[in-house]
């Protein structure tokens, strides 16, 4: 799993490369859990290159969503693949967090 | 076509599970959809069984064998670890209840269940087997 970061004033962009399961997702727990990241108004995911999630992966963003919430901090995940957003229905994560086609339309809420 | 492998317990080898349970589909010609949530099942539960069944010792090993017979797809998880998993104790995760919580894990089980058609466990002394069972069109 490889992260790459991209940052404007308010908003935190983190591209996602790889695959997400019990042994990488401690990297992307490590990221989201950094005091810093409650500054910016979005913190966007960009999964274009996320090629599987696992529970483990899903649990990093369950984990944090609360405290992203009580920051006023938006979580918005975009360029989602069909197989990846699959895993998030399976569990009725959909509904529940913010997940979009486009990185405009991330960027535009 | 290779359909049995054994692996230490360690999170490392949870790619090739992965790639063991792709590449025995891959002849099936199943969408990449299905084959994503079949290959999350295995993994989920190989993953459970590393991380807490055998604690991340890899000096322990577990076995897994694929199958496909009338278009059911069946994998058999066999481990020696003194704790197995009670399908009983198995509660539908409540995902607010998770966000509020800000709970990491809970949810793989869930996921299993809903995609296969069947998930047995089965104990004998410390010797443990998970079965799945998924009908493939």
């Amino acid at each position: 799993m490889k992260i790459t970061q991209q940052t404007t004033a308010h908003t935190l962009t983190l591209s996602l490369d790889g695959e997400l399961d019990a042994s990488s997702s401690v990297i992307l727990d490590t990221e989201l859990t950094k005091p810093e990241i409650l500054n910016y108004q979005k913190v966007l995911i960009d999964c274009q290159r996320l090629n599987y999630i696992s529970s483990a992966g899903l649990g990093v963003f369950i984990s944090h969503l609360q405290r992203f919430q009580d920051a006023n901090v938006k979580l918005v995940f975009f360029n989602m693949q069909e197989k990846v957003h699959n895993v998030f229905e399976i569990l009725g994560l959909d509904t529940l967090m913010t997940i979009v086609p486009s990185e405009s339309e991330a960027t535009a809420i | 076509m290779k359909n049995v492998i054994r692996i230490s317990c360690s999170r490392a080898n949870l790619k090739t599970v992965r790639d063991f349970v792709s590449a025995y589909l891959s002849v099936y010609h199943l969408s990449e959809l299905h084959i994503n949530q079949i290959v999350l099942a295995v993994d989920e539960v190989v993953a459970n069984l590393i991380i807490h069944a055998n604690a991340e010792n890899e000096s322990q090993y577990l076995q897994l064998k694929l199958a496909m017979e009338d278009h059911m797809f069946g994998i058999e998880i066999e481990d020696d670890s003194k704790e197995s998993y009670l399908p009983s104790t198995f509660r539908e995760p409540d995902l607010l209840e998770h966000i509020r919580l800000g709970k990491k894990g809970g949810v793989g089980m869930a996921l299993v269940n809903r995609i296969m058609d069947r998930v047995e466990f089965s104990s004998s002394g410390n010797h443990n087997v998970c079965r799945l069972y998924k009908k493939v069109v």
